[in-house]
């Protein structure tokens, strides 16, 4: 059976889509690419041409002051062990692209998630949005990421932002959504604004849930940053894309278990203050 | 009862739920009751036509079972909830004919309010949580500090303010819900269940306070309970409601004298009728009384007469004296009954509850009087009246 159906040219659309935007604001893109760059670039380079045993000690103190020694002694060892790989260099640059997509995410996601949380329509806009952004294959926005950003960091930071954004602006807005109905009624009572009771009441009990999104956001965005190789990001998965090319599975196993190691730390550092948030949510 | 105007009227006060309110409504204000109503258009019936009065500086109790619409009524009162028909007047504000930041500023101002669950935030301290209202009134932080503080210590929770919600009990919990509310200074509280989430003796304790307090601070209280209990301890007025509309109001021992329906029957049957049915209720006029310059010969001529236990002593003014017995007469003679008094103190006050008259007759001698404010005589109780008073609230709510 043969049916002369006209197939939907839905690939043509989209590329009309991006043409269009591409034309009226690469210029503008690429400009941001290039401060953006030149920003991500310039941190990247003063981190490695410090001696590494100083990076890694100002790190352990500073997780130490936000965590626990335990957690502080971890990342030290796990730095130190990512050093001795010779992998000083990849892990830094994907930690900076990881920190400033996130804070970017984060910059935008928490916004939105507060919208959403407060206005039923937005939700029910955003909420699909959010699906799609996390099913998309994460390959794909990659693509469009190019004409408006080039090549190299810009771009993975870009598509990075969009895949890992989700997490933040879901939580966020259950965060503030699921604040007990009583304590909203009691809000309501003593007659709080509805920005009163958002930033003194809501906010505050949903950062908890927050912060359960960051951890997420942040993992999200370094197994990005690890894909993002293959428009040039470079890093961890720079490592791992070059062993796969050149068919050397040990090289891209040390690569596979640097990345692995960074993520604990991540995990851990960010999951730690999210507990201890909720805990001090309880008692102070 | 008083000539004070109220201040707070409830008046028509209807709360339809659902999509289909403005369907309803005409269908209810034709006459269909609850059930029609709900079936031909889905929409369920919170209140009904509730119209009551609040007087300045009284306790009044909203009273019902669970889905009465007690509840819904007071939130109706500040706009918590939103009411389908009728109005809310608190002095001279129509609080239903406000606008969003009028009525922001109401609730500021004038409502304070305390929840069956407490509601305090967690995330704040003792003083920060009864420190909000303030807050959100823009009072400057030392101020509202000194105001919180001062809420703080008069609830008793001196010394707990910079502690958690979670690391008090219950009582303590609640006790900052009231701080919280007291702090505002406002002229109206409206206490939801305030003290059903706390154990009975907490509560009872609670209830004591809150009457003291009320006595000091002259507040307006609106006060939600399903325990009947409860609402007699308060000792204001009681609004029973029953399926969203009032079916009598008035004190417990109205309810018992003189009940509206088979309903307020049942409500009041198990009731203690000892702590609610006062002196004045149960006596009667007096029979012998003699004034205190009469002679001992005369009273007890009366005294054999009457077939009273004692001959009641007054003044010239008709206060109340004391109490002579028929033995003390007989071997008195001509003496003056002034110089015969025993039992000075065999009286009650009229709005006293039978508790007390209980334990004044179980101390004397068969009798006691019942007097007014100055200590004129108003009647006596003797222990035959305490039973006929009692047997005949019996029979009232066994019928």
């Amino acid at each position: 059976m043969e049916f002369d159906i006209p197939h939907i040219p839905l690939a043509e659309w989209c590329d009309i889509a991006l043409d269009w935007a591409t034309e009226h604001f690469s210029g503008v893109t690429r400009a941001m690419s290039a401060v953006v760059g030149t920003a991500i670039e310039t941190t990247t380079d003063f981190l490695v041409g410090l001696p590494p045993w100083l990076v890694i000690i100002a790190c352990g103190l500073l997780v130490w002051r936000l965590t626990t020694w335990r957690i502080a002694l971890g990342t030290v060892l796990g730095f130190a062990f990512l050093w001795n790989l010779e992998l000083w260099r990849a892990t830094l640059q994907s930690l900076v692209l990881v920190l400033v997509s996130t804070a970017f995410a984060l910059a935008i996601g928490i916004p939105i998630g507060i919208a959403a949380a407060l206005s039923k329509r937005f939700w029910r806009v955003v909420g699909p949005g959010l699906d799609m952004m996390q099913t998309m294959p994460s390959f794909v926005y990659l693509i469009p990421a190019i004409p408006f950003f080039g090549l190299g960091a810009v771009s993975a930071c870009f598509a990075t932002i969009v895949f890992a954004m989700p997490p933040t602006i879901r939580l966020t807005a259950l965060g503030i959504m699921q604040t007990p109905p009583e304590l909203v009624e009691a809000a309501d009572a003593f007659g709080s604004s509805r920005w009163q009771k958002l930033f003194k009441i809501q906010l505050p009990l949903a950062i908890p849930t927050i912060m359960a999104g960051v951890n997420q956001t942040i993992m999200l965005a370094l197994s990005m940053v690890v894909i993002a190789a293959m428009i040039g990001a470079g890093g961890l998965g720079g490592e791992v894309w070059r062993a796969i090319q050149r068919l050397e599975a040990g090289q891209g196993f040390q690569a596979g278990i640097a990345i692995v190691v960074l993520a604990v730390i991540l995990d851990r550092i960010t999951q730690h203050i999210a507990r201890h948030m909720r805990r001090d949510r309880q008692q102070g | 009862m008083s000539e004070k105007k109220p201040r707070i009227r409830v008046r028509g006060l209807t709360k339809i739920f659902g999509d289909e309110q403005h369907v309803a409504l005409p269908l209810l204000q034709a006459g269909k009751n609850r059930d029609e109503v709900q079936k031909a258009t889905g929409a369920v019936i919170g209140l009904q036509d509730v119209t009551f009065d609040v007087d300045e500086g009284e306790i009044l109790v909203v009273m019902g079972l669970s889905g009465s619409g007690k509840s819904t009524c007071l939130r109706c009162i500040n706009r918590l909830i939103e009411p389908t028909a009728g109005s809310v007047h608190i002095d001279d504000t129509d609080v239903t004919a406000l606008g969003e930041r009028d009525l922001m500023e109401l609730r500021r101002t004038r409502f304070g309010m305390v929840f069956q669950q407490f509601a305090l935030f967690p995330h704040r301290t003792i003083q920060r949580n009864v420190e909000y209202g303030l807050e959100v009134q823009g009072v400057p932080p030392a101020a509202r500090r000194d105001k919180a503080m001062a809420a703080i210590e008069t609830v008793g929770l001196k010394g707990w303010d910079q502690h958690f919600p979670s690391q008090l009990s219950g009582g303590m919990q609640q006790r900052a819900g009231l701080a919280r509310a007291l702090a505002l200074d406002p002229d109206v509280l409206l206490m939801d269940e305030a003290f059903s989430a706390l154990d009975p003796l907490i509560r009872r304790d609670m209830q004591q306070e809150l009457v003291a307090l009320q006595k000091r601070l002259k507040k307006t209280i609106v006060f939600v309970s399903h325990d009947l209990d409860e609402a007699i301890a308060l000792g204001g007025r009681i609004v029973l409601m029953k399926d969203g509309r009032v079916v009598q109001q008035g004190t417990a021992a109205d309810f018992l004298a003189d009940p509206a329906d088979e309903y307020v029957r049942r409500f009041v049957e198990h009731i203690d009728v000892l702590g609610v049915v006062t002196a004045g209720d149960a006596m009667r006029p007096p029979v012998a009384v003699r004034p205190w310059q009469s002679s001992a010969d005369e009273a007890l001529a009366i005294l054999t007469q009457s077939g009273e236990p004692v001959v009641t002593v007054v003044c010239e003014m008709g206060r109340f004296q004391g109490t002579v017995d028929a033995d003390t007469l007989r071997r008195a003679g001509a003496t003056e009954l002034r110089l015969l008094l025993s039992d000075r103190d065999a009286c009650v006050p009229r709005s006293a509850t039978l508790n007390e008259a209980v334990a004044r007759l179980a101390s004397g001698r068969g009798e006691i009087a019942v007097t007014g404010p100055d200590g004129e005589l108003f009647g006596v109780i003797a222990n035959a009246d305490l039973i006929a008073a009692l047997a005949r609230r019996r029979v009232e709510t066994a019928h």
